[in-house]
């Protein structure tokens, strides 16, 4: 001991002194099928036209998929229809609940497996679907079964009603959580459901049709239909459709609104963001550059409530970009099937081409771009994690959803500053904030127009805890008590 | 307040004063910018008075005013806003014969359904006013989530929101479209639009003695129509809440809202058009012009 | 002495998070090359303590020829130090001689502490005379938390000036601490006051070394090399006996501080077990077959 650090650079250095060795995870016992079709009254049934879905972080193709035209929907709504009418409207609560109970042991069950598939499918890190987003998944059906006999107790002086058919379209981003989050709620309250999962990652809700199967839910309670925006169109714009749900950009969501106008259907939309994460000068920093992390670089930043924009105080941002950076280069790129990857692949070529095209934006607009020094695989789609530093409220990426690895960084002088940067926009899904001092924190959390206010935390997630946003980042709330509003007629 | 033929008999002399109905934006009464009017009668075909006929630009100016005065509203405690919706029982139960007679007078009321009006107008009030430090605990909850986080939830108002009044019932239906918009802290743009608008403005007065501030609630009169495509598309209005709409209205709105996802709520009519009825108010109809607002924070030292 | 000494700014440390981050490195896979060569990272970076009342010369004997040779046959690196009681230190002198594996000694009373500065500085320059070259002193838990942060800092001045050319170790007995934020706070001051490494604990105490206990501490160090240039040695003590839970530590030490504290040098583990599960599992990368201690020495 007693050599004396003879460095004259005042700076860490993240590098390969100590590798990782690569850590795959197993795949081998996925056992995908080269076709999928749909799930129709409790059946599995292909029709002639299909699509390729591809893993995108080898550009390999997993399976086909058929394309659901407006006859196969037609089928896949009388299907809902028939068992709503006749099964599951007529079935008494504690049934309904020990179908969602037993599909939530189920998921546990295939949890591995579920967790590869959704990572080949998607791009997502191992990590993440494994720790995250199937047992998500499986406590979404677990806290929504409890509910589905205890509805009379969940809106005083009212009574409550099923609404019957719901449609259902979910994204891309949490292919098996979303359909979690859509389904659980709606059967528990009971109705019966047409769902479409997104174009890019429909395997994990064909394998939770094959639990639904197994788990002997009659046929039609829960109807999988593939395909792509058109096939949505056509469960939006049926005439026996009684509810809409539809997690998604702003922009399709708008159309959706413009097209249940006028009709009787229900409609709750959970739709994009632009989340600032706030830090203020007494925050925790080291715990808020974690945050900042874990909020723009979780899921490869595609989260609707990512904290895209970061609003830091002025007299502390040097310090915090530094933390920032130093944490960057730590984060580890690439095959998302490795146990020790942090940020995996970006979902689809058009998402990535859509990530570079505002990327170039930014800095064209003259913004600073700061990303770590790392390799990216020759295959797949990948991004580097990215920071825009001098960024001000005019630029396009401070306003734009970019659904990627790229943080903008802003910085304020006061708490109404903050504010007022914060609620400078359109959207209104999640915001962070970082403060040790509880009062300021509150009193910001009580300004902020979003739906979410993740405080000296971010991007955390409970089946409990209601989700859903202000203004253009939609209405209506999935999770907890509120979650049931979106599924029954109460009065 | 009101015009009243009744006391200017033939023997007397003296010329009764007409009251001039105006728009109510902001807290204060200007007359339409577009300077044109409606001429209302009442149930028997005599003059009433000239009524404002609001344009869209009035109603720009209305949720200009709205949206200014959304803040401070919503930034009052409940308790306050609760105070306030007392306060405009009391203004009203002290002005309510007036309120009868014109009900009777211009709408062709039977006394005991004037009195019922009344009765039922100054209670919903009332029993609003209560709901507002109140509804944040029916509908709010802690949530027990599955880690050392505390979390709860809590509705908040939504901001500016536009009412099409209901058709029926000129005094109890402004009532029943603007207390549950306004009891959480949404400012109201309240669009009147039936044979008897001038009772709107007599109840805008007394609002304006309320200790209501100005801008929390804004009266246009005028016709649904012309406004209706500006009140979808207006990009600063939250939410929409609207009475008797009829198929074609609810597509119209529903449609424009869409450009900046604005919630829309169609109330129904009560059954026989009895707006008196407990059926025509409920917390669960303060639910459409609210927003949940879920906050996490850890738990720990 | 100093009396108005000035209480250091440091961030607040929420625990929550900061007991997320560190569970994150739980999750790092370390497998195949990467393993072996973390674990004989680990070997090199253990002070292989004995520290009990029931200590003996024989004992500490067999623990220093355990330092010597941790496996027999095998190219496993030397532990960085022996860590023992100083009447104990002229013993590890005589075993130790001819190597370059270091001899640390707790000093200033421990594991309490409780005695005069006088007699704890005393201690130090008896035990550095006997031999030792590290000292593992424990700070005045007692006036940290009764708020006499000029005394605790004080203390270790002295202490630091006392060990003379032997380097410092610091103890800040987390597990009585309690708080992230006294922590950091206690970590900053023995920096300041002259530490060479900042440790944990003395291992009498529950919870020892924890993880996020031990993140909050690299992070102290980390702030103090950039904004002074100067780096400080970490020793997380008690309670880490596997060679998963210190492959995780490794992780934690690699992606907090980076590589220049990945060396026996800046990294230490208080550890008495640990040395055998490790050997294990290098066994097992060898060999390919579960190990079994049977085949392995004490210590």
């Amino acid at each position: 001991m007693g050599k004396k650090s003879t460095k004259s650079v005042r700076d860490l250095l993240f590098g390969d002194l100590w590798e990782y060795a690569p850590a795959p995870q197993s795949s081998g016992f996925v056992d995908l099928k080269d076709h999928y079709g749909h799930f129709i009254n409790g059946e599995f049934v292909t029709t002639e036209e299909t699509f390729e879905t591809i893993n995108p972080a080898t550009e390999e193709v997993l399976a086909t998929v058929s394309i659901a035209d407006d006859a196969t929907v037609d089928r896949a709504v009388k299907a809902a229809r028939k068992a709503y009418d006749n099964v599951w409207s007529k079935m008494p609560g504690k049934e309904r609940a020990k179908y969602l109970y037993r599909i939530a042991r189920m998921i546990q069950e295939k949890s591995r497996n579920l967790a590869v598939v959704e990572t080949m499918d998607g791009g997502k890190p191992i990590r993440e679907s494994r720790d995250v987003d199937v047992p998500l998944a499986a406590a979404h059906f677990f806290y929504y079964a409890g509910w589905a006999d205890k509805l009379e107790y969940a809106f005083p002086g009212a009574t409550v009603k099923s609404l019957g058919v719901a449609g259902q379209v979910i994204p891309w981003n949490f292919p098996l959580l979303m359909a979690a989050w859509k389904i659980a709620p709606a059967l528990a309250a009971g109705n019966t459901v047409v769902i479409k999962p997104a174009e890019t990652t429909p395997l994990t809700a064909m394998l939770l049709a094959e639990i639904f199967q197994e788990a002997g839910l009659p046929p039609g309670v829960v109807n999988i239909v593939n395909g792509f925006g058109e096939t949505g169109a056509a469960i939006v714009n049926h005439d026996d459709v009684n509810k809409v749900a539809f997690t998604g950009s702003t922009q399709v969501g708008k159309i959706i609104q413009r097209a249940v106008a006028g009709t009787d259907k229900k409609l709750t939309l959970e739709l994009g963001g632009k989340g600032a994460n706030i830090i203020f000068d007494d925050a925790s920093i080291d715990q808020a550059v974690e945050g900042i992390v874990n909020g723009i670089f979780f899921n490869q930043g595609h989260v609707c409530c990512a904290g895209s924009r970061l609003l830091v105080q002025e007299n502390i941002a040097e310090e915090v970009l530094t933390k920032l950076k130093h944490r960057i280069s730590t984060l580890i790129i690439g095959d998302p099937l490795d146990k020790n990857t942090d940020v995996g692949a970006i979902n689809s070529r058009d998402q990535l081409d859509n990530i570079k095209r505002l990327v170039d934006i930014g800095e064209a607009e003259g913004a600073e771009k700061f990303q770590p020094r790392c390799t990216l695989p020759d295959k797949g789609f990948f991004f580097a994690p990215t920071v825009f530093t001098d960024v001000t409220p005019s630029h396009t990426i401070a306003q734009d959803e970019i659904f990627g690895p790229v943080l903008s960084v802003l910085t304020f002088r006061t708490p109404d500053e903050a504010i007022e940067k914060a609620n400078n926009t359109p959207y209104g899904l999640a915001c962070g904030i970082w403060s040790d001092k509880g009062s300021k924190l509150f009193r910001v959390a009580s300004q902020l127009k979003c739906g979410i206010v993740w405080g000296n935390t971010y991007n955390r997630f409970d089946p409990t805890s209601p989700f859903g946003g202000y203004r253009e980042s939609g209405f209506g709330r999935e999770g907890g008590v509120q979650g049931l509003l979106a599924y029954l007629e109460v009065r | 307040m009101a015009t009243s033929k009744k006391k200017s008999t033939a023997t007397s002399t003296r010329l009764e004063v007409l009251k001039t109905f105006k728009l109510y934006i902001g807290g204060a009464f200007p007359r339409t910018e577009s300077g044109r009017y409606i001429s209302e009668e009442t149930h028997k075909g005599e003059f009433v008075a000239n009524i404002c006929r609001a344009s869209r630009k009035d109603f720009r100016n209305a949720v200009v005013a709205a949206r200014k005065a959304q803040g401070s509203w919503a930034g009052r405690t409940p308790f306050n806003r609760s105070q306030i919706f007392y306060r405009m029982a009391e203004m009203l139960e002290s002005r309510r014969d007036s309120f009868e007679r014109a009900l009777q007078e211009r709408a062709g009321y039977t006394e005991k359904k004037a009195v019922a009006e009344l009765d039922a107008t100054i209670d919903r009030l009332i029993w609003y006013g209560g709901w507002a430090d109140k509804y944040i605990q029916v509908f709010g909850n802690v949530n027990p989530v599955a880690s050392a986080h505390f979390n709860f939830t809590m509705p908040e108002a939504t901001g500016v929101v536009t009412a099409l009044a209901p058709q029926k019932a000129p005094l109890l239906g402004l009532i029943t479209a603007l207390a549950p918009v306004i009891v959480s802290g949404n400012t109201v743009v309240l669009i009147v639009d039936h044979d008897h608008r001038s009772l709107a403005i007599d109840f805008a007065e007394v609002l304006h003695c309320s200790d209501l501030p100005g801008g929390v609630v804004n009266i246009l009169t005028g016709y649904r129509e012309e406004v209706l495509s500006y009140i979808g598309g207006h990009m600063d209005v939250d939410a929409v809440a609207a009475f008797d709409a009829t198929p074609a209205e609810k597509k119209e709105l529903g449609v424009e809202a869409a450009e900046n996802v604005k919630r829309v709520h169609f109330f129904e009519t009560p059954k026989k058009d009895d707006w008196t009825s407990d059926e025509a108010q409920s917390p669960y109809w303060i639910l459409p012009f609210v927003e949940f607002k879920t906050a996490w924070h850890p738990m720990a030292f | 002495m100093a009396t108005d000494y000035a209480i250091p700014r440091v961030p607040s440390v929420d625990r929550v998070a900061a007991d997320e981050r560190a569970a994150r490195f739980k999750s790092r896979s370390i497998k195949t090359t990467a393993k072996a060569a973390g674990l004989h990272l680990i070997i090199s970076m253990i002070d292989l303590t004995t520290l009990e009342g029931k200590d003996t010369p024989g004992k500490v004997r067999m623990l220093c020829r355990k330092a010597r040779q941790p496996l027999k046959g095998s190219d496993c690196p030397t532990v960085g130090a022996v860590c023992v009681y100083p009447p104990m230190v002229p013993i590890a002198k005589e075993e130790l001689k001819g190597t370059d594996i270091n001899i640390a000694a707790v000093a200033t009373y421990f594991p309490s502490g409780q005695a005069t500065i006088a007699e704890r500085v005393d201690e130090v320059r008896r035990t550095v005379d006997a031999g030792a070259n590290e000292i593992d002193m424990v700070i005045n838990r007692g006036s940290f938390l009764a708020g006499d942060y000029g005394r605790v800092f004080d203390e270790i001045a002295a202490t630091a000036e006392a060990c003379g050319k032997a380097h410092l170790k610091v103890i800040l007995e987390t597990g009585e601490l309690q708080t992230y934020d006294n922590v950091r706070l206690a970590s900053q001051m023995a920096i300041d006051a002259g530490a060479h490494f900042i440790k944990t604990s003395t291992g009498k105490i529950k919870p020892a070394a924890t993880m996020p206990v031990t993140l909050v501490m690299l992070e102290t160090i980390r702030d103090h090399f950039l904004k002074t240039g100067k780096m400080v040695g970490m020793k997380p003590a008690g309670g880490i006996s596997s060679a998963k839970l210190a492959l995780r530590y490794l992780a934690m030490v690699k992606e907090t501080l980076g590589d220049a504290w990945l060396d026996p040098d800046w990294f230490r583990f208080g550890a008495s077990s640990l040395l055998n599960d490790v050997l294990m599992q290098l066994e097992k990368q060898r060999t390919g077959r579960y190990h079994s201690d049977r085949y392995l020495s004490m210590s």
